[in-house]
């Protein structure tokens, strides 16, 4: 089932005026931006916790606000599952009391499904106080999910967690999108995250929504991925195998074979990298004797001039995912660039996580 | 003297039950009360709020010979509430043990209003909102969320009124008198034997009878906030 949420607000509080305008379909969309940027302004007018001073939000043909027909339905009418940055979990209740607090007999899934999806399920006879912290996120997710929300808004849910628990809950978020088929909004400004999680960006500034699309389409942007601290490109490639003596993990894409440093993931998922446009160096010909690994074919689409001294290049995979590249006038010049041309890429480094960034392999 | 020493007599077993029945009627009628205005100076925003504020705050501040003076217009046989009292349900306030649960009540409410609603105050309002969302009431959230959090203070609550209706007299003896078996409390009796020459032996067994009273429902009452507290954080 396909879910349309639309949202036209404005929102004025003591000086900062939110206004978005957006439609937010299936699968999650990463809502991003630098701090006061009004994101999670934005989450709590869905969810009814703020109220807007006009406009309309409704999911499917459910309304959830609308001035023209003075609308604003309660929070619990919503039917949306809301995870705060702190768990605020029920501290007088076990984990097993949370989990139930809100389900519905309509829910298809049980207390044993969700905690057993979520990792949660030795956790059920305990308190909020004896949880770790990455345990009470996962525990709030369930709780929201019990509900059998249409929506689920999650506000930088892995917040302050070390990066060894946010690399273990990531994935049970995309076990969230893929199983339970539930649009999710997520806020965050970890890039790590978005890297891993977005199929869709928004990014937000100062109260308003500076741009909008599927995540290699936002990136494309010149000026937003310098903005976002995210100058470069999204890649996929597919896990290979893992070579557990030097800590290396190999992944192929249609360009030829990645190394980088060893990740969890097991041989034949697909994985998203990311590439700084300015760690990637172009040759005309395949070089040799070089301590880059990491080499691949790509075809030069777009040429353009950036704020000097820099030019910015775009580059095909054959696959067609766009790579893109950041070099000097001088360059292009000396080895004679142009759109159409086939290069080698040589990546300097590669990140899947902000921890691997610095591992130039 | 003897065993005498450790038996209550009429007097005193009479003055001690009348306490306990008038503390512990009025504490269990303040509390929902003092809960349900508790929840409005803490939760909602509304015009007069400071008034009410003074006003449910008034009992703490007048002397309890005052709030004892205005009970007795108000709940006289002729006073507005007394009148419709007696007519409606025939009930008599005045000069009876249910008089003295009154003033006791009111004189107390202030202590176990702030107590709640310190308690409340400190309860995450986004505990209440996170409830909505999954989707409880607004009755479902008070209940599940609002008040357990709140118990604490409740429990503290209850224990400072409880001791304040135990020493209240002022007020008692205004609006009540000190009728034998009826409104004489410990307080009262005590004021009784010391007015009465030669009762001194009598007045010191009173005396110790409260001091006796007070520790055990102070010690109850932490027994029972330590309880509390371990239920709503556990551990």
């Amino acid at each position: 089932m396909a879910s349309d949420l639309q949202i036209d607000i404005t929102l004025a509080r003591d000086g900062f005026t939110l206004q978005a305008n957006t439609q937010i379909g299936s699968g999650i969309t990463v809502v991003t931006g630098p701090s006061g940027a009004g994101k999670s302004t934005l989450i709590g007018a869905i969810a009814g916790a703020v109220k807007p001073d006009r406009g309309r939000i409704s999911l499917n043909d459910h309304i959830f606000f609308d001035t023209a027909s003075r609308r604003h339905l309660r929070p619990a009418a919503r039917n949306i599952g809301y995870v705060l940055q702190d768990s605020l979990l029920f501290p007088h209740m076990s984990v097993k009391q949370n989990l139930l607090y809100g389900s519905r007999k309509s829910s298809t899934w049980t207390v044993d499904d969700i905690a057993k999806i979520l990792e949660i399920d030795g956790l059920l006879a305990r308190r909020p106080k004896q949880l770790s912290g990455g345990e009470r996120r996962r525990v709030a997710i369930g709780r929201a999910l019990m509900t059998n929300p249409q929506l689920l808004l999650l506000d930088e849910p892995l917040a302050n967690l070390d990066a060894t628990r946010r690399r273990a809950i990531l994935p049970l978020i995309e076990r969230l999108r893929d199983e339970f088929d539930l649009p999710i909004i997520y806020v965050t400004h970890a890039w790590s995250e978005i890297i891993r999680l977005a199929d869709r960006l928004i990014v937000m500034k100062d109260g308003q929504i500076t741009n909008q699309g599927t995540l290699s389409e936002v990136l494309a942007t010149d000026d937003i991925g310098a903005e976002l601290g995210l100058d470069g490109s999204v890649i996929e490639a597919t896990v290979l195998g893992h070579d557990n003596e030097q800590g290396l993990s190999t992944l192929s894409s249609t360009s030829g074979q990645l190394h980088i440093a060893q990740i969890v993931d097991q041989p034949g998922s697909n994985v998203r990298l990311f590439i700084g446009a300015a760690d990637v160096a172009l040759a005309l010909s395949r070089p040799v004797g070089l301590s880059v690994q990491n080499i691949l074919e790509a075809t030069i689409i777009d040429i353009r001039p950036g704020t000097p001294p820099v030019v910015n290049i775009d580059l095909a995979l054959n696959d067609g995912q766009v790579l893109r590249s950041r070099v000097t006038p001088r360059a292009v010049e000396s080895l004679g660039l142009t759109k159409g041309q086939s290069v080698y890429a040589l990546i300097k480094s590669v990140a899947l996580d902000k921890d691997l960034l610095h591992h130039p392999l | 003297m003897g065993d005498a020493l450790f038996t209550l007599s009429a007097f005193e077993t009479e003055a001690l039950l009348l306490s306990l029945r008038v503390a512990v009627w009025a504490v269990l009628g303040s509390l929902p009360f003092a809960i349900g205005f508790a929840w409005l100076l803490s939760r909602k925003e509304f015009w007069g709020k400071s008034a009410l504020n003074a006003v449910l705050h008034l009992p703490l501040v007048v002397p309890p010979v005052v709030v004892g003076y205005g009970l007795l217009v108000l709940f006289g046989r002729n006073g507005p509430l007394g009148k419709w009292l007696l007519d409606t349900f025939g009930v008599s306030v005045a000069f009876s043990w249910k008089g003295a649960a009154i003033a006791a009540a009111v004189v107390s409410f202030p202590l176990m209003l702030r107590a709640i609603k310190l308690s409340m105050d400190a309860v995450d309002e986004r505990l209440e909102f996170v409830a909505h969302t999954l989707g409880a009431s607004r009755w479902k959230v008070l209940r599940t969320v609002t008040i357990p959090l709140t118990m604490p203070g409740i429990v503290a609550g209850i224990a400072l009124s409880f001791a304040r209706c135990l020493g209240e007299f002022g007020a008692t003896i205004t609006f009540v008198a000190n009728i034998p078996g009826e409104t004489r409390t410990l307080p009262l009796a005590l004021y009784t034997a010391i007015n009465s020459p030669g009762a001194e032996m009598q007045a010191g067994r009173i005396v110790l009878i409260s001091v006796v009273l007070a520790l055990g429902a102070l010690a109850l009452s932490e027994i029972a906030a330590h309880r509390v507290t371990k239920a709503v954080h556990g551990i």
